[in-house]
């Protein structure tokens, strides 16, 4: 038996997986598929997550959180709890009076609340205790007096209130404190070209919120030291602003924090910003000086949310008779919960990321962030843009139905092309868009399938697009977005020291693929330590997609710098140019005479004869002429744009209204797939949760009515029902490449882009399957039953009838 | 404190616990072997799945008691040596872990599958990884991985 392994088992560096040199392309390690750096200490049980860090003398932190919605706090004691045995440390709000925010704009939240709660599970204060038993026990010693407040949990409500108390307070005399944001943006002549329109289809939607669910909960280890330092470990998505937030709410030098990110459990926007146990367990161990550490349970990480929003939405979209749109004018309202939160860049996302990959003449969106006595919302993979996305390709399927156009000839047909720039004077480089639906079209057998399935079954498609990285930082700077360094020792082995955030995409292997490449060096022995703000340049974090595009071009930047000194170190030993030496394999070899060549080693040795320690850096910022010059566009701006285009395909039972999705296919432009293998992850991932979202999954709140106003209705992962792998349909990853021409080797994103299309692409196919139009999420059996039986009866004002058209929306 | 012995990979290990502990809080807290992950505490998501006399269990829901005198395995006694499990290679080799977090807990399940069916088919393996949540995969490239090793291991 171990022999029989022996012969079959891959390593790093084997032909069979690094390959030779791919003459297409030119490039040897980049397109293939290749292990990852870490793929070896994860499925060993070694890679070291947050939680699996102890300390000799750590203390335990627990947090007390809110039981009302929204209240004052009038008073509170933790005499009691500091007294129980074992309990080294309480805090309050009042230890940490500092507001803090990821958007510099709008701080609003304190690391404790200081007077006022605003949500169930907003943290009023915490403790350290020897184990977490004594930690627990102490909470329910916390004496607090609350003045309960009136509660808001819908949020037209919010809108609608017209005095105090307001859930913040107004910024200005005679505003609404319940408003986060309003954004009002016109672009063209809007109301003339609906008037001008051929026919005018008009909707509202309903997209239910929901949460990331990583399946690590957030945890953070606090440690500070007599010498005035404080390390911070964290399961954080965005070290470098964490670093920036710890500093300045707990007055402490930046230059004596530290952030360390270990390996990140899953996050998918959830863990993208600060919260408050980074807070707590840096300031109980600043008390105390002993590290302390604390993990969020289950149920904390349902009401630390930071989700999806619910947004109220109303679309109009005029189109001529060919089904060319004419102009989309959109209203919506979004649920943001009691903080602002990215709400800010949501605000702008829900209208300035729907402008391709249809021309749009003429576009206006008027979006309001309300705020609610519900857990904050914020960004979750496709932030503020998976929402709109739904009710437009919904229009969109509608406009083709009344035309009696093919649904992917009419996405072909609005295609806003390559090189372009968008309504919003968005600048558009490379666009694979209409292979993206050639290939779903193709994969998924489309013609044969469209209005041609038995009722009951039916197909549906969607496309999209998604920012490659948002243009700017969350704080204005003029520095890189993105920074690497790379360090060569004697052995031939690279360092690379990355800033980036490994949350299970990859970066880290990303950044050693790339090393490889340039460098001419086997994967094995290129290095990755990340995550680290002693140690490694800052890189912005692993948010808005923009981590392949903006840390590999930094990383080729330092890469080929240090290539260009070992080249010139060669050249000069073999007399000859520095163009001529080629490090590829492993070796140092001269073009034109293979017979002429040195080991890699030999040759960094060379070099640092020559220059001394070897090591460069890299850099990456974005270009500032791709966007508008009208207030707002930069948000939304980004260096390049992903395509997508989903088909689906479902079952539907009508006696029921179960909906089962057999198949989804998605074809998505990502530039060039670096590693093909992670690319297709990225893009089953996006497409599972798309799919989740679509069907099962609402992060939704009790009323007054229902028990307690503001409790989550079911924070744990049995009832908040994620899809487990029998739930899940088959996906079909169908990678297109549009070279984009500056990515690194042409890459875009592949993370969030795909989840887009998920929702419509099914809620689309529910149409040809049965004739009923699911405007609000989750097509869940109740809501598909109900909207069956309105149609039988006649009441399905915005359906096609359901038996009278024939079966399957056959027409 | 209670004093426990458990088996675990094939070692006789003695640890203090408290009396209510579960046999994940003994792993990861009692004996280190921090591989095994806690994702909900509950019995909902199966990242603490091990192995308990070759059948695929929740250690956050088993009282650390109903594992004396058993054989407990984990992620970390997969391997026979430095060789992988076949299982182990192949989750690499596939991109079946992303964050990884659900990884030592699917790998589990995978292997006592595997020990009684050498050669499930994709259903059997959907079936039998139905009590492990992965929030990355969208579970395809897990399948793949887990028929790699069985082909490799019975081929
Ligand atoms: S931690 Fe045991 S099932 Fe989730
Ligand atoms: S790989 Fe992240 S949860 Fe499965």
């Amino acid at each position: 038996m171990s022999s029989r392994r022996e012969s079959t088992q891959h390593s790093i560096g084997d032909p069979q997986r690094n390959g030779s040199r791919d003459g297409e392309s030119g490039l040897s390690t980049i397109g293939r598929p290749m292990r990852k750096v870490d793929g070896l200490a994860k499925s060993t049980g070694r890679a070291r997550y947050t939680d699996d860090i102890r300390f000799p003398g750590m203390l335990h932190g627990k947090i007390l959180r809110s039981p009302h919605p929204h209240a004052r706090i009038v008073a509170i004691d933790t005499s009691r709890a500091e007294a129980l045995e074992g309990v080294h440390a309480a805090v309050t709000g009042r230890d940490m009076p500092v507001t803090y925010g990821i958007i510099p704009w709008t701080p609003d939240e304190y690391p404790l609340c200081v007077d006022r709660v605003r949500y169930v599970g907003d943290g009023v204060a915490a403790v350290a205790a020897v184990d977490e038993d004594t930690a627990i026990a102490a909470l329910d010693l916390i004496d607090v007096t609350y003045e309960e407040l009136p509660a808001y949990l819908d949020p037209h409500e919010a809108i609608a209130a017209d005095s105090g108390p307001y859930i913040h307070e107004p910024r200005k005399p005679g505003w609404n404190g319940n408003i986060t944001k309003t954004v009002k943006l016109e672009f063209g002549d809007v109301d003339a070209g609906l008037e001008d329109a051929h026919i005018m289809v008009e909707g509202d939607y309903f997209f239910e919120g929901t949460t990331h669910t990583p399946i690590e909960p957030h945890c953070a280890i606090g440690l500070a030291e007599g010498n005035g330092r404080l390390t911070v470990w964290s399961a954080t998505q965005v070290p470098h602003y964490l670093h920036r937030e710890l500093a300045r709410v707990l007055d402490v030098d930046p230059a004596s924090v530290r952030v360390i990110q270990p390996p990140v459990g899953g996050a998918f926007g959830g863990k993208s910003e600060p919260f408050d146990l980074e807070f707590c367990v840096a300031r109980l161990s600043m008390m105390t000086g002993r590290p302390v550490k604390i993990l969020y349970t289950r149920e904390e990480v349902f009401y630390s949310h930071r989700g999806r929003h619910p947004f109220h939405m109303r679309y109009r979209t005029g189109a001529d008779r060919e089904g060319m749109l004419t102009a989309v004018d959109s209203e919506i309202v979004m649920d943001g919960g009691a903080y602002a939160s990215f709400g800010l860049v949501t605000t702008y996302y829900s209208g300035q990321l729907l402008t391709a990959p249809y021309q749009m003449p003429a576009y206006r969106f008027n979006s309001t962030r309300a705020y609610t006595n519900k857990p904050a919302c914020g960004p979750k993979r496709g932030h503020g843009s998976v929402q709109p996305r739904f009710a437009f390709e919904v229009q969109l399927d509608r406009i083709a139905e009344k035309l009696s156009i093919d649904p992917i000839e009419l996405r072909r047909r609005n295609f806003i092309g390559a090189d372009t720039r968008t309504v919003n004077d968005l600048r558009v480089t490379s666009n694979g868009f209409l292979e993206c639906l050639d290939e779903v079209e193709r994969a998924s057998g489309w013609k044969h399938k469209h209005r041609r399935l038995p009722f009951g079954r039916g197909v549906g498609v969607a496309g999209s697009t998604y920012i490659t990285g948002t243009n700017y930082p969350v704080y204005p700077n003029d520095m890189p977005q993105s920074g690497i360094q790379l360090q060569v020792d004697r052995s031939g082995r690279v360092a690379v020291f990355s800033g980036a955030s490994e949350i299970g995409q990859g970066v880290d292997s990303m950044v050693a693929y790339i090393v490889a490449e340039e460098l001419g060096v086997p994967l094995a022995h290129v290095r990755v330590l990340a995550g680290d703000t002693d140690f490694t340049p800052v890189d912005l974090g692993a948010y808005s997609s923009r981590v392949t595009f903006m840390l590999g071009n930094a990383c080729i930047d330092a890469a080929r710098k240090l290539k260009a000194q070992v080249q010139e170190a060669v050249a000069a030993e073999w007399g000859a140019r520095p163009g001529e030496v080629l490090l590829a394999g492993g070796l140092a070899v001269r073009a034109g005479d293979t017979a002429t060549s040195m080991p890699l080693r030999v040759a960094f040795n060379l070099a640092e004869a020559m220059y001394g320690t070897l090591g460069s850096t890299g850099s990456y910022n974005t270009p500032k002429d791709v966007h508008g010059t009208y207030r707002g566009a930069t948000i939304g701006a980004s260096p390049a744009y992903s395509f997508t285009a989903h088909v689906a395909e479902v079952e539907v039972d009508v006696e029921t209204g179960f909906v089962t999705v057999e198949k989804i296919w998605i074809a998505h432009d990502c530039g060039r797939a670096l590693n093909p293998v992670l690319v297709a992850g990225q893009m089953e991932g996006s497409a599972y949760m798309g799919f989740a979202e679509a069907l099962m999954e609402e992060q939704i709140f009790k009323t007054a009515d229902q028990g307690r106003a503001g409790l989550h209705n079911a924070p744990s992962l049995l009832d908040y029902r994620i899809p487990t792998s029998l739930d899940t349909p088959a996906l079909e990853s169908l990678i297109v490449e549009s070279i984009d021409p500056e990515g690194p080797y042409g890459a875009k994103e592949a993370g969030e882009g795909p989840l887009h299309p998920s929702i419509p692409a099914i809620a689309n196919a529910i149409h040809d399957a049965v004739g009923v139009r699911m405007d609000s999420l989750p097509f869940s059996p109740p809501r598909v039953w109900r909207a069956l039986r309105a149609v039988e009866d006649g009441r399905g004002d915005r359906v096609a009838g359901l038996r009278a058209a024939g079966v399957g929306g056959a027409t | 404190m209670e004093v426990v012995r458990l088996r675990v990979n094939g070692d006789e290990r003695v640890c203090g616990v408290p009396a209510h502990y579960t046999l994940l809080e003994a792993l990861r807290y009692g004996l280190g072997l921090t591989g095994s992950k806690q994702g909900c505490d509950k019995g909902d998501c199966g990242a603490c799945t091990v192995i308990v006399d070759g059948r695929a269990i929740l250690s956050c829901i088993t009282p650390v008691w109903e594992a004396e005198g058993r054989d407990v395995r984990t992620v970390e006694g997969l391997a026979n040596g430095t060789e992988l499990h076949p299982v182990q290679d192949e989750f690499d080799l596939n991109g079946a872990a992303q964050c990884g977090f659900c990884t030592p807990g699917i790998l589990c399940s995978s292997v006592a599958l595997l020990d009684r069916n050498p050669s499930p088919s994709r259903g059997e393996i959907r079936a039998a990884l139905s009590g492990n949540l992965c929030r990355c995969t969208g579970y395809e490239k897990i399948y793949d991985a887990v028929e790699a090793a069985a082909a490799r291991l019975d081929p």
